[in-house]
Formats: structure tokens, C-alpha cells, sequence
């Protein structure tokens, strides 16, 4: 529904994150609970999200109840967006 | 700090509250920002009523007491309960929303099974699932909800046991991957020697106030930031892990607001505070009241302290109050310090020969083919350090050897586990397992005995990760190994896994769903987050002559084959 939101920060991840360029992200791939991402970098992720679209997440919401796929957390920043 | 008079952990406290009972204990600040004082008679009152509810549920001095507690008011008063009972207390880290609740409630019946704990504390939602299993176990579960009200602020008048300074007072734990099967014990004698000869080194003055978001489980945040402050009457301002490592600025707006003067921290909380915090978020903070921010229980990198003071130094983070330290459970704490108002000295080296000829020979200053060891300062007043050679035998200075120590802090033994005492204590001199170098008075790590791997200040036991993918369905089992390598922009370790599937031609979309269960059954284990995961072919693993699978040699292949071929981030890892 939201390929650039989702475009942008799966390559963010698998550059900054991964630092995998190339690792086969999925939209429904477990990002927090897998452990793909740690706390500290999810830390990073919510800035770059803050940088990239303007939307904030609170630190408070940082797990994997607020979301935890790619396609998740693209439709967390667009309806934060509107 | 004049703690000789005391033969107990718990006389200096109960004094205090005595004499000064308005005396600030405990600032303790909420997730949501709000503080909570907490004064030196009603912390006494507090632990008192944790005292005399285990006592009621039959608990008796030297019974082993198990605290399964978020981080919480309730945590420092119920440690304190167990100790003023005589009973020996341990903290076992708390369920957070990544483990697994089942997984994690058999490991707390283990450790109470293993170590014949009589009591488990802990809230009142998990009163009845552990009551259930613990049933036969001879352990009572003492819910927080049954902890009887303090009637009002006056302490109780009872008289608590008076017991010899040899007495065991906790237990720490030293945080293992799957299980916590060594537990420190450290007798009040060994602690207050400790809290005496340590205060000395960091010079700890009534003015100073102790800032800390450390977790309570771990030796830095349990004696630096709570224990000690506690018993030689300093001020703590103390905030929640989980906190601050998703908000870091917290740490900084208490030290700003309580004028704080020392804190503890790991290596990677530097990178962490440097990267995510927005400078505009804390331009209008004071930070210039600290006289050491203390560098600890990860390997020291100087690139770490620098990205910190560049990006604080505009709020009064001096370079001299960038300061470091050695230390460990087995010593209580510190074993060595930096002297604090300077920063620690710079031992520029001969890289090659430090690797291969295990000498530090000095060289000039940023000279080719050189490294800056970070010194970790002098041994604490009391303890002494040498550097023994395979043959237990000490080595001259800037020889690189393993790093003994012998004190008058030292842990009694591991509890019930006389195997592993008599294993690293030899001679008088506990073997630390670290590698490292004396020079001029002055302590240098430079590694590791162990394939350990510490990460965010916690220690990783490869072997639990590899235990973990032998279990895991399309693995092939005992072809498994886990290593750490350090991230510059982390100023920690990252933990790599290369795993060999079974059977052939497997297909992408097979391995990636391998892949994602390993790294989540590692998750609910163990709450490691593994930075990656490689699943290779059968004989891809390098295997030593012994025939064991080698984490050094693999983890040389996962760079060339992986990493230098693969990204243009490589240059971000580096082999120590």
C-alpha cells in the first residue's frame, strides 16, 4: 500500500541495520521479535523515521505490539502522516 | 567513607537511618519522568517489612532468597528485607515482553532447584504460576501483595541477628546466556572491604550523588549503583534500563536536575548516548557538576570516550572526568581505577607484536602499525593484580598474560559449586579468565582467555548460542558456532552465528524460515538479538585438529568470504 515508505526503510535497515545490502527483507518478516533488530538500533530506526518522514515514535511504543514487520510499521507512518 | 567499624553490610544502613533519618537514600525516577525520594529511615522501615514477611514464611538466616523483580522500588527493598534477615539474597533478571514466559519460568524453578533456594519473591501475578511450579521444591513464593504495610514511617523496633562478617549477604550472578549456574558469593566482609578500599580509589565524598540506569542483576549496576552508595551513605539517583536504552537522554536530565557527580557505565552506553541523542534535546542541560563518568565492564575504546565528549562536551562533560575501571563479581567489583579528575593514560603499542609476541612495546604516539590501549588505572587499595604466564607463573611488565587477582574482597567461593571455586581460585589467586598487560602500576586488557563475547556490557557464552541452533529444526546438529566481532559505530560487540543446514539444495525461501527460528528461539532465550546469521553448506565450518569446530578460524572465513566480498561497510568491523 505504501511501496516508498516501505522501499525506504527496508533499505535502511539492510544498509544500516543488517548492513546487508542485498538480505532478502520481506514485508511480514518478524523485525523485533526475531531479534533482526535490537534495541539500540531500533532506537536509530525511530530517528530515521522522525528524520525521514516527520513521523514520531515514542520511545514507549518501541516493541513489537506497536509493530513489527516492514509492512507495519509503513502503515504506522502513513496514518501518522495524514 | 569510614566503613571500618561495621562488621555487616547492614549496620552502616540501619546507623544512618538512626542518626540521619531525613538523609537522602534513593531518588528514584519513574519511566514517566516523576521522582520518588526515598530518606535513610524509610528505606529501613521498607526493608524492614520484606525482612519480617520472609521471616513469617519461615525463611532463616542463610536460607538463599531469589528475587524474580522488575526493576522497581520494591526490588531495592526486598533485597535489603533479605540481607537485614540474614538470609543471602539473590536478583534474578526480570521477564521482559521478548522472552518467552514459559521458557523463563522453568529457568527460576532450575535455579531454585540448583541452588536450594527457600524463598522466591516476587508480584502478585506470578504468585500462583510459580507457587505451581514450585510445588515440592521446599520454596515458598512470597508475593509483594502480602508484604504487610508499613503502619507508618517509624522503622520496626526489632533486633536483627547479629552474624559474623564471613556471613554470605547475596549472591551475583554473572549474566550467562541461558541460565544462571554461577552464582558469586560474596560475604559482607569481602563487600565492605570493597566499598572501603574502592571509595578510596574514586575518592567517594558525602557531596557526591551516584547516577545510574544500570540493570541490578549485573555486578556495575548492583555494587556501584546501588550497594555501595547505600552503605556509605550517597545519594542515588536511579532510573529503568529499558528506559534509557530506548530514551538515553534521562541519564543526562538526572544528572542535570541532581547534580550528579559520578556514574558507571559500559563502552557501548557512550556510542549509544553519542548517536540517538539530538543535541537541541539537551543543549540547555549542565552536565559540568560530574567528576567522573566511569568506563566499565566492556573492553574500553578511546573512539568511544570521544564521540561522547565531542558531542557533550558543549554541556560540561570534561575529558578529564572520562574515566575507567576493571572489574568483576569475583572481586565484588572494582579491581582496578583510573585515578578520577584525569583522564585514563593511553599506552600506544606495536600492534603486530602485542598479537603475535604478546608485548606491549611502546611506540610513539599514532605511529604506523600502532593501537591506543586504554589503561584501566591502578588496583584498588588492597587488591593485588599480577599477569600469569600458562605455567602460572607472573610475567614481567608489558607481557601479555592472563590477569590474577588476589584481595580482601574476593567472592567466598561460587555457591555450591566447590568444582568451579577450586577451578579458578589456585594458590590464593583467583584466575580472572582476561588477558592483559601490567605497565608503570598500570592495568591494560587486551582480551580474552575465553571465547566470551560481551555484549551491551552483558556476557554471551558462545556455547549457549550453539546449544540453541543444535536444537533448532533444519540445523544440523553440533554444526553450529557463534563469535563476536566489535562494531566501531556500536562500540560494542556484535554476535555473527554460521550455521550448516541439513540435507541438500535446500531452498532460499527454506533456509530464510530457518533462519528467522533460530534467531527468535535465541530471542526467547536469551533476549540476544543476533546482528547476523549465515546458514552455509555441510563442511563449510572450519574444525581445529582436535576435531572441534574452531570460533577463531571461522570467524577469519565469515570475514573473507562474507564480509570483504560482500559490503562496503566492512570496514566498520574490526578484528581484535
Amino acid at each position: 500500500m505504501t511501496p516508498d515508505i516501505e522501499s525506504t526503510l527496508s533499505e535502511y535497515i539492510r544498509t544500516q541495520v543488517l548492513k546487508r545490502p542485498k538480505y532478502n527483507l520481506g514485508s511480514d518478516d518478524a523485525l523485533i521479535s526475531s531479534g533482526l533488530i535490537d534495541s539500540f538500533h531500533l532506537v536509530d530506526l525511530a530517528l530515521f523515521v522522525e528524520e525521514q518522514f516527520g513521523v514520531r515514535i515514542e520511545d514507549t511504543e518501541l516493541n513489537s505490539n506497536t509493530f513489527d514487520t516492514l509492512a507495519q510499521l509503513s502503515a504506522l507512518i502513513q496514518q501518522r502522516i495524514k | 567513607m569510614e566503613l571500618t567499624r561495621y562488621t555487616t553490610l547492614t549496620q552502616p544502613i540501619i546507623c544512618r537511618a538512626l542518626e540521619d533519618p531525613e538523609g537522602l537514600a534513593i531518588v528514584f525516577i519513574h519511566d514517566d519522568g516523576t521522582e520518588e525520594k526515598i530518606q535513610a529511615a524509610q528505606f529501613h522501615a521498607e526493608a524492614s517489612r520484606y525482612a519480617l514477611a520472609l521471616q513469617s514464611t519461615g525463611v532463616q538466616p542463610e536460607d538463599l532468597v531469589i528475587l524474580v523483580l522488575r526493576h522497581s522500588q520494591t526490588l531495592l527493598f526486598a533485597f535489603w528485607g533479605a540481607i537485614y534477615l540474614g538470609a543471602i539474597a539473590s536478583i534474578f533478571p526480570f521477564l521482559t515482553e521478548k522472552l518467552d514466559a514459559q521458557i523463563y519460568m522453568e529457568r527460576v524453578k532450575e535455579l531454585v532447584t540448583h541452588s536450594k533456594a527457600r524463598a522466591v519473591i516476587t508480584f502478585p501475578e506470578f504468585k500462583a504460576e510459580l507457587s505451581a511450579l514450585l510445588a515440592g521444591a521446599g520454596c515458598a513464593v512470597l508475593s509483594t501483595a502480602d508484604v504487610p504495610q508499613a503502619p507508618d514511617k517509624e522503622a520496626p523496633t526489632v533486633e536483627w541477628p547479629a552474624y559474623p562478617g564471613d556471613k554470605i549477604a547475596f549472591l551475583q550472578h554473572s549474566s550467562g546466556t541461558t541460565g544462571l549456574q554461577k552464582g558469586v558469593a560474596l560475604s559482607h566482609r569481602s563487600v565492605l572491604n570493597q566499598i572501603q578500599t574502592y571509595s578510596q580509589s574514586i575518592d567517594l565524598r558525602g557531596e557526591d550523588v551516584i547516577v545510574s540506569w544500570l540493570p541490578l542483576y549485573h555486578d556495575m549496576g548492583l555494587i556501584a549503583g546501588f550497594v555501595m552508595p547505600l552503605v556509605a551513605g550517597v545519594p542515588l539517583v536511579l532510573m529503568s534500563p529499558f528506559k534509557w536504552v530506548r530514551d538515553p537522554k534521562v541519564l543526562l536530565q538526572a544528572i542535570h536536575r541532581q547534580r550528579g557527580t559520578l556514574c558507571w557505565l559500559p563502552n557501548f552506553a557512550y556510542n549509544h548516548s553519542a548517536r540517538v541523542i539530538r543535541s537541541q534535546d539537551v543543549a540547555a542541560l549542565d552536565l559540568s557538576s560530574m567528576r567522573a563518568f566511569i568506563n566499565c565492564s566492556e573492553p574500553v575504546y578511546d573512539e568511544s570516550q570521544q564521540v561522547f565528549l565531542s558531542k557533550f562536551g558543549a554541556i560540561g562533560v570534561r575529558n578529564e572526568a572520562l574515566s575507567t575501571c576493571y572489574a568483576m563479581a569475583e572481586n565484588t567489583f572494582a579491581v582496578t581505577q583510573c585515578p578520577t579528575g584525569q583522564p585514563a593514560r593511553l599506552d600506544w603499542v606495536n600492534t603486530r607484536l602485542l598479537q603475535e609476541e604478546r608485548r606491549a612495546l611502546p611506540v610513539a604516539v599514532d605511529s604506523p602499525g600502532s593501537s591506543a590501549m586504554v589503561s584501566c588505572g591502578f588496583p584498588i587499595p588492597g587488591t593485588e593484580v599480577c599477569i600469569m604466564d600458562e605455567h602460572e607463573v607472573r610475567l614481567p611488565d608489558r607481557r601479555v598474560g592472563e590477569i590474577a587477582l588476589h584481595s580482601a574482597c574476593m567472592l567466598s567461593g561460587y555457591y555450591r559449586r566447590p568444582d568451579l571455586t577450586a577451578q579458578s581460585i589456585r594458590a590464593g589467586w583467583y584466575y580472572t579468565g582476561d588477558m592483559g598487560y601490567l605497565a608503570d602500576g598500570q592495568l591494560y586488557i587486551t582480551g580474552r582467555k575465553k571465547d566470551l563475547i560481551i555484549v551491551g556490557g552483558k556476557n554471551i557464552y558462545p556455547q549457549d548460542l550453539e546449544a540453541i541452533a543444535n536444537n533448532t529444526q533444519g540445523i544440523a546438529p553440533g554444526r553450529s558456532v557463534a563469535f563476536g566481532l566489535y562494531d566501531k559505530s556500536l562500540g560494542s560487540e556484535n554476535i555473527v552465528m554460521i550455521c550448516e543446514i541439513e540435507g541438500k539444495g535446500i531452498s532460499e525461501a527454506a533456509k530464510k524460515a530457518v533462519e528467522m527460528d533460530l534467531r527468535r528461539r535465541v530471542v526467547q532465550r536469551s533476549e540476544i538479538a543476533l546482528a547476523d546469521v549465515r546458514l552455509v553448506e555441510g563442511r563449510w565450518l572450519i574444525k581445529t585438529s582436535s576435531g572441534k569446530i574452531s570460533r577463531s578460524a571461522n570467524r577469519d572465513k565469515y570475514i573473507q568470504d562474507f564480509l570483504e566480498n560482500e559490503t562496503e561497510h566492512s570496514n566498520q568491523w574490526r578484528n581484535q
